[in-house]
């Protein structure tokens, strides 16, 4: 009885296809993606059937929960200037150093007198800092105001921009926690801002 | 090593000298392999669902004498409570009954949809549309109020405004005990 020869292939496969696909898929995530950034306060965003997506720059997002309020604003050329306003504000000075370090932070919720500190850590101290938020209740020193008010000023220096607003609330907080920075923006003459919300469905 | 080719070119008589061809194939797994590492990081590391923005304008509240009378007949007041219910009523507090909703398709979607249309039948155009007045109690959630401005939305609601609530719409809310 003859054998059969079962006749061996070479294991070595055309990969051509295949790398075509994945740097094709590849640069696609690299155009179309934009890095996430690091919330420091975990926000529950409410759902709503809106599909407008929200402005890339010039645009300022008021982090809103667990009774605690946040500030961010793209740009780290603002952020830089913004520093500099708010440093002079509240006779604080800032070194260049520093200011290079807060031009990378996205969002930040420490009150004035602890931002030299805030600034001072590194990445992975940031996460855990006990952030307390900006001060918004007293009136008389309503910090998130005057970080407004600067970054508007900021903002349509640099950029010939008027700059916009987000907030960014937490779903099962309540409603004055809301109110209060909605005030803030009002008593500013801001009455046009966006919410942040997720997808669902109708 | 350092060998010359002293053979006397037997077989290449007169001929050219061929270097040998070496085949066109590259092994491109590890390249792929590389490919698909980065495209995992990206996936990973970035956010495809971008977040929304749902606009919202807030009246002025420095030019308080521009605003405009409008009929009672023509404004649905909607009070957001405790639980993910609210009352709403048509015309000015306590002349009817507020009537209790929940949020969804069949709760205050539906109210909003029928009473405009009811307001438009009954009312001489132009001004014919239904202006709701959104009324967040102090136990509401922000969850609540952002669902209210959506079903407004989608109700195709023309005019709506968010105001600040009285304490006899506090009182109606705590007798249906919502507050």
């Amino acid at each position: 009885m003859a054998r059969i020869k079962v006749p061996r292939k070479s294991t070595a496969m055309d990969m051509t296809a295949m790398c075509d696909v994945a740097f094709l898929l590849l640069t696609f995530f690299i155009l179309t993606a934009k890095l996430r950034t690091e919330d420091p306060l975990h926000v529950d965003v409410p759902a709503s059937t809106v599909t407008q997506v929200v402005p890339d720059d010039n645009l300022s997002t008021l982090t809103v929960g667990q009774g605690k309020v946040f500030f961010g604003i793209e740009g780290t050329d603002i952020r830089k200037a913004l520093l500099e306003e708010m440093g002079k504000q509240y006779k604080i000075s800032f070194t260049p150093e520093e200011e290079q370090r807060f031009s990378v932070i996205p969002t930040f919720g420490v009150p004035m007198n602890q931002l030299k500190q805030f600034i001072g850590l590194d990445e992975e101290q940031r996460k855990t800092f006990p952030s307390p938020g900006i001060p918004v209740d007293s009136t008389a020193n309503n910090e998130l105001s005057t970080w407004i008010y600067q970054a508007r000023i900021v903002t349509r220096n640099l950029k010939n921009q008027e700059l916009r607003f987000a907030i960014k609330g937490n779903a099962k907080d309540e409603y004055p926690a809301y109110k209060k920075v909605v005030d803030v923006l009002q008593r500013q003459n801001i009455n046009k801002f966006s919410l942040i919300t997720s997808l669902k469905g109708k | 090593m350092a060998e010359l080719d002293t053979s006397g070119g037997g077989k290449h008589k007169g001929g050219k000298i061929r270097s040998k061809k070496a085949s066109t194939r590259i092994d491109l797994t590890a390249m792929v392999d590389l490919a698909f590492l980065l495209i995992t990081f990206f996936i990973m590391t970035t956010t495809l669902a971008k977040p929304k923005a749902m606009d919202m304008f807030m009246p002025d509240k420095s030019k308080k004498d521009v605003q405009l009378p409008v009929p009672e007949t023509r404004t649905m007041t909607v009070l957001l409570g405790t639980n993910n219910k609210m009352e709403w009523y048509i015309g000015a507090p306590g002349k009817s009954a507020p009537t209790v909703d929940n949020f969804g398709k069949d709760g205050i979607r539906k109210t909003l949809i029928e009473q405009n249309k009811k307001i438009e039948e009954t009312h001489q155009g132009p001004d014919n549309y239904m202006i709701v007045l959104v009324k967040p109690s102090d136990k509401s959630t922000y969850k609540d109020f952002v669902n209210m401005l959506d079903e407004i939305n989608i109700a195709g609601i023309k005019s709506y405004g968010v105001v600040d609530i009285t304490p006899v719409e506090i009182d109606l809310l705590k007798k249906d005990g919502l507050y």
